[in-house]
Order: C-alpha cells, then sequence, then structure tokens
C-alpha cells in the first residue's frame, strides 16, 4: 500500500493539520516509509486470534451516581486562548 | 561527599539525623540546576524559589520530627504532568503557555510524602521521541562524554530524556518520568541511571498529558535502584479518578530490593539476540546473566516469537491512540491558537503552527491507520498481533519469574544521528516496546561501559503487578556491577 499526494492530503484534512503543497512530497515519502515497514504485520497469522484493546486488569467500575466535581468555571475557563466573559469563541459558523 | 551525590536513602537518613537542612540539600541543587542548566537543557522551567520555599517548610516539619517518606528531597517532574499553577507544556508549541489549575495525581502524591519539585524537565514532543530532539524548546544535552571525545554531544535517549539528564548529573535526586514504548528504559539507559516503568495500571495517568492511553504509564528514574523503589512507593497506588487505575496493594518496593533470589528462575528470550547487534551489548547481556547466576538464580532459555513484530505493532497501536487524545488541540479552550476566517481553518492552522513534525507525523500515520477502508487492515490486525504479543509473556511466565535482555540495541549516540529515517530512530525501542505492549513493569539498570566509555543498560521484565521481582534482581545486578561511574558533566565537577 502507497499513498499518492491525494491521500497523504486527504489524511491531513481528516487530522485537522494545514500542510503547506512543499511539505507533500516529504511527508508521502515519509509516511510511506513507515507504512512499507509496519507491512510486515501482513505475514501474522491472526485468525482466531481477539483484539486486545487494553491490558484487561481494571474492571470497569460503578460508582454512586453523585456530583463528584464542578463548579469551576473560572479555572476550566483559565486557558481559553480568547474567551469572552464565560463563554469560548469560535470564528462565526452560521451566516 | 557532595549533598548532590547522596542517594535519596543517605538524604533521608542525613535529613533525619539533621546532618544538614532541607533548605542545604535543595539548594546545593537548585545551584546547580542555574550552573549546568544553561548548557544541558534538561529543564524546561526551573521552579527554584518555589523549591527553597518548600525546603523551609521540609525544615520546619523536620524539626518537630514529622518526616514524610519524601520531606526535603529535590526532584525534577518531566513536563508532561499537569502541576497546579506551574506552566506545563509537555515540549510543544501547542501548550507554550498552558498553566494547569490542577495537580496530576502521581505528582500529588509526591507532594503528599513531603517532595519538593525542582522545575519541570524537557522531553520529546508529547513523549513522542527517542532521543529528546524532538522539544519545541531544544534538546537536552546527555551528560555523558565519549572516552577522549569532549565535544561531541550525545542524545539523552527519549522521551524522558531531560529527568534522565538532570539526575545524572546530579541536578535533582529523582524525576518522574513516563513510559509509552522505553521513554524511561532507554533514556535511562543512555543516562547510566535507573529507571522503572511500573505494571499498567500501578500508577493513575490522571492528569498526566496522553499520548497513547493503553500503553502511558508513569514511573521513577534515579541513580540507584532502591531509590526508584522508594519513589515508586509514593507515585503508586489506586485512583478512582483513572478507569484503568487498578485496586490491588502496593507492597513495600524497597524492602523487594533486597530479597534473597536464590531460586527465582530468570528467562533469556532467544529473540531478542537480534541479527547486527553490536558485541558489546551481547557482552553486557551475558555479563548480566553471570550475575544473576551467581546470586542464586536459575538461567532458563526461553522463547517470544513475536518479539519481532513488537516495534510495527506499537507504530500502528500508538500513533492511532495519539491521533485520538490528540485531537483535543483545538485552539479554542486552552493552548495556542492560529485565528483563522473559518473554524476548518482555525484548526488547520493552528495545529500546524502548535505541533512539530514528528507528532504531525504520527497524528497523520494514526489518522490514516483509522480511517474508514484501513481499520481492519491496520488498526484490527495490530491490535491482534498485540494479544499475541502478550500471550508471549504470559507462556513465558509460566516458565520463569523475570527476563533479562539488553535495554537497547545501542549506547547513546549523536545529536545529528539516525535523523533522516523515522523508522531508523523507531529501532532504538526493539527491546523495550514488547513490554509496553504486553502492560508489564520492566526496569533499566546501568550494567557497565561501552568501549566507548558509555553507560549501558540491562533490562529486567517481570509479571503483571510484581514489581518486587524486578527490583530484587535489578539490585542484584546493580551490586555485582557495582557501577560508579558517573558523566563528564555533573554537578560536583566544577
Amino acid at each position: 500500500m502507497s499513498l499518492d499526494p491525494a491521500t497523504v492530503r486527504r489524511i491531513a484534512r481528516l487530522a485537522r493539520i494545514g500542510i503547506d503543497e512543499s511539505d507533500l512530497h516529504a511527508l508521502q515519502g515519509e509516511l510511506n516509509g513507515i507504512l512499507g515497514w509496519i507491512e510486515q504485520l501482513n505475514e501474522v497469522d491472526i485468525d482466531g486470534v481477539e483484539p486486545m484493546v487494553g491490558t484487561g486488569h481494571a474492571a470497569l467500575r460503578m460508582r454512586d451516581d453523585v456530583v463528584t466535581d464542578g463548579d469551576a468555571r473560572d479555572a476550566v475557563l483559565s486557558n481559553a486562548p480568547d474567551a469572552a466573559g464565560p463563554f469560548y469563541t469560535v470564528p462565526k459558523v452560521v451566516e | 561527599m557532595m549533598l548532590t551525590e547522596l542517594t535519596i536513602a543517605a538524604a533521608q537518613a542525613g535529613l533525619k539525623r539533621r546532618d544538614f537542612s532541607a533548605v542545604e540539600l535543595v539548594g546545593a541543587h537548585v545551584a546547580a540546576i542555574e550552573r549546568l542548566n544553561g548548557r544541558l537543557n534538561a529543564f524546561i522551567t526551573v521552579t527554584a524559589d518555589q523549591a527553597m520555599d518548600a525546603a523551609r517548610r521540609a525544615d520546619a516539619v523536620l524539626a518537630k520530627g514529622e518526616a514524610a517518606p519524601l520531606t526535603g528531597i529535590p526532584l525534577g517532574i518531566k513536563d508532561l504532568f499537569c502541576t497546579d499553577g506551574v506552566r506545563t507544556t509537555a515540549a510543544s508549541r501547542m501548550l507554550e503557555n498552558f498553566v494547569p489549575p490542577y495537580e496530576s495525581t502521581v505528582t500529588a502524591n509526591l507532594l503528599r510524602d513531603g517532595a519538593v519539585f525542582a522545575g519541570k524537565t524537557n522531553l520529546d514532543e508529547f513523549a513522542m521521541g527517542s532521543a529528546n530532539i524532538n522539544s519545541a524548546f531544544g534538546a537536552v544535552e546527555n551528560p555523558w562524554k565519549r572516552a577522549g571525545d569532549a565535544d561531541t554531544v550525545l542524545v539523552p535517549g527519549g522521551s524522558s530524556g531531560g529527568s534522565a539528564a538532570a539526575v545524572a548529573a546530579s541536578l535533582v535526586m529523582g524525576a518522574t518520568g513516563t513510559d509509552t514504548g522505553g521513554s524511561i528504559r532507554q533514556p535511562a539507559s543512555y543516562c547510566g541511571i535507573a529507571g522503572i516503568k511500573p505494571t499498567y495500571g500501578r500508577c493513575s495517568r490522571w492528569g498526566t498529558i496522553a499520548f497513547a492511553s493503553s500503553l502511558d504509564q508513569a514511573g521513577p528514574m534515579a541513580r540507584t535502584v532502591e531509590d526508584c523503589a522508594i519513589l515508586l512507593q509514593s507515585m503508586a497506588g489506586f485512583d478512582p479518578r483513572d478507569s484503568t487505575s487498578v485496586d490491588c496493594p502496593v507492597p513495600d518496593y524497597r524492602a523487594a530490593c533486597g530479597r534473597d533470589l536464590k531460586g527465582m528462575k530468570v528467562g533469556i528470550p532467544a529473540e531478542y539476540r537480534v541479527a547486527g547487534m553490536p558485541a558489546e551489548i551481547e557482552a553486557a547481556w551475558d555479563k548480566g546473566i553471570a550475575w544473576l547466576r551467581d546470586a542464586g538464580c536459575e538461567i532458563v532459555e526461553v522463547s517470544l516469537p513475536y518479539t519481532k513484530y513488537g516495534l510495527a505493532t506499537y507504530y500502528i497501536v500508538a500513533p492511532a491512540e495519539c491521533s485520538s487524545n490528540l485531537a483535543r488541540y483545538d485552539g479554542v479552550r486552552f493552548g495556542r491558537r492560529v485565528p483563522a476566517p473559518s473554524l476548518d481553518e482555525q484548526y488547520e492552522a493552528t495545529r500546524r503552527a502548535g505541533f512539530g513534525a514528528e507528532v504531525r507525523r504520527r497524528i497523520m500515520m494514526g489518522t490514516y491507520v483509522l480511517s474508514a477502508g484501513y481499520y481492519d487492515a491496520y488498526y484490527l490486525r495490530a491490535q491482534k498481533v498485540r494479544n499475541l504479543i502478550r500471550r508471549d509473556f504470559e507462556r513465558a511466565f509460566q516458565q520463569v519469574d523475570v527476563l533479562l535482555t539488553p535495554t537497547a540495541p545501542s549506547p547513546a549516540f549523536a545529536q545529528g544521528e539516525k535523523m533522516d529515517d523515522p523508522v531508523q530512530m523507531y529501532l532504538n525501542d526493539v527491546f523495550t516496546v514488547p513490554a509496553s505492549m504486553a502492560g508489564v513493569p520492566a526496569m533499566s539498570v546501568p550494567a557497565g561501559l561501552s568501549a566507548s566509555g558509555l553507560p549501558l543498560g540491562l533490562q529486567i521484565i517481570g509479571r503483571s503487578f510484581d514489581e518486587e521481582s524486578v527490583l530484587a534482581a535489578a539490585s542484584a545486578i546493580e551490586r555485582a556491577a557495582s557501577f560508579t561511574h558517573r558523566p563528564a558533566v555533573r554537578a560536583e565537577v566544577v
């Protein structure tokens, strides 16, 4: 599997990472280098093997349905790059 | 002996006896940081004033005879742990001005036990790297030098390279690290110190900036195995705020260091004898085998047949989780924002400017392997291979108590080497990644010097939640190796 420039552009778009046309060639080469190397996993027989999603030592726990945290609006907003009063701001998304 | 040369164990005793004060002990380290950090770049943020205030408070506590386990002990905190009111950057432009309004569980545990934080240590951006060259705040210099070559700047390993360099150069007595595929063990090996990645679930991940959540695990780095045990004792423990934290008792790690090894079975995995491994790495490994045999261990040849797929599996699983975790950096709620006319353009401009090249590469790899049409071929397949890797360890641990391997395939290399090809850089983690994939505890301990005069580490891997056997075997190697070498650049050398 080898990525063409259009696919690299599409991945960048999905990841919301802006890329310059001048980066495209180098990035394509690097990603293809990594992909070529991980192709080795295709030789492993994985028939009937369950996927491992975690180490599974911690069972999901139930807890009382009560508020354990909160009422920290100012702390939550303290790192916002452009807060307006008690709100985050974004560029206008509805005309 | 200068105060910066002491072990944590010795300093605890000295403080209790009032041989010296916490102000003297912390002050000696702060002075060393002021003198050497400009060169080593081991710290991104130095909190000298807060450390001296904390030292004065520690002396008041000590005067009352109420010392906690780490009262007055100066530590470095990897700049991936959120610290309340102290800038936490993950070595990224994205978080250049991020000041957490809360404390991570691991650092809160250390503060509870009296530790003094001297500052936030440098790392590869978001803990992605093996040489600490991917930091937005500049590379870290390894305090070690090749014999007869004072000029060549060597890398400290990564991603916890600042922590490793700071501990090796005696700028602090110990440090926190995090390990996702080797980020505690490999820099410990390159800098001639000890470091343990505990079992996944042993230390809470709450408040630690996430890279790959199914792999990330915090652990201590220090100059001796016993000091690592002392720090782990404070760092470990159940935390209801981390759903993967495991609720099981934390044993006495320090006591485990002195345990008799008679009858312990030590596995030597054949697959770690990789083609092209330098003879001196093999020789250090053979020495380690002999030392453990002399300590009363039974040496057993074992096989972990899926070892060779560990790295490739890791470089699917870790980027996939990273692409998901790092989606939070959107320029809206915290961190850097690069304004643009539309929201999508703002995301793209912010993430382009905020992330360095390796982080962008891994996010894109992860996005691709999780994308529609490729998920099964890459991500699901990798998760299945990961299970096979875990079964290798489970089978081996039916036969043996611990495994012994080299930590890294080479000693520290020079800045500028291995940098053209990402895959070449990834190969530094070939021996550390499999234990991460399985979630089992593993430790690096200094075992000797290379022909070029650089430290070489050996790795002990144990069963899940059996850090005690790991610490016991590592202590035996430490005693046998009597590794007393110190780096060229350190606090005691003026």
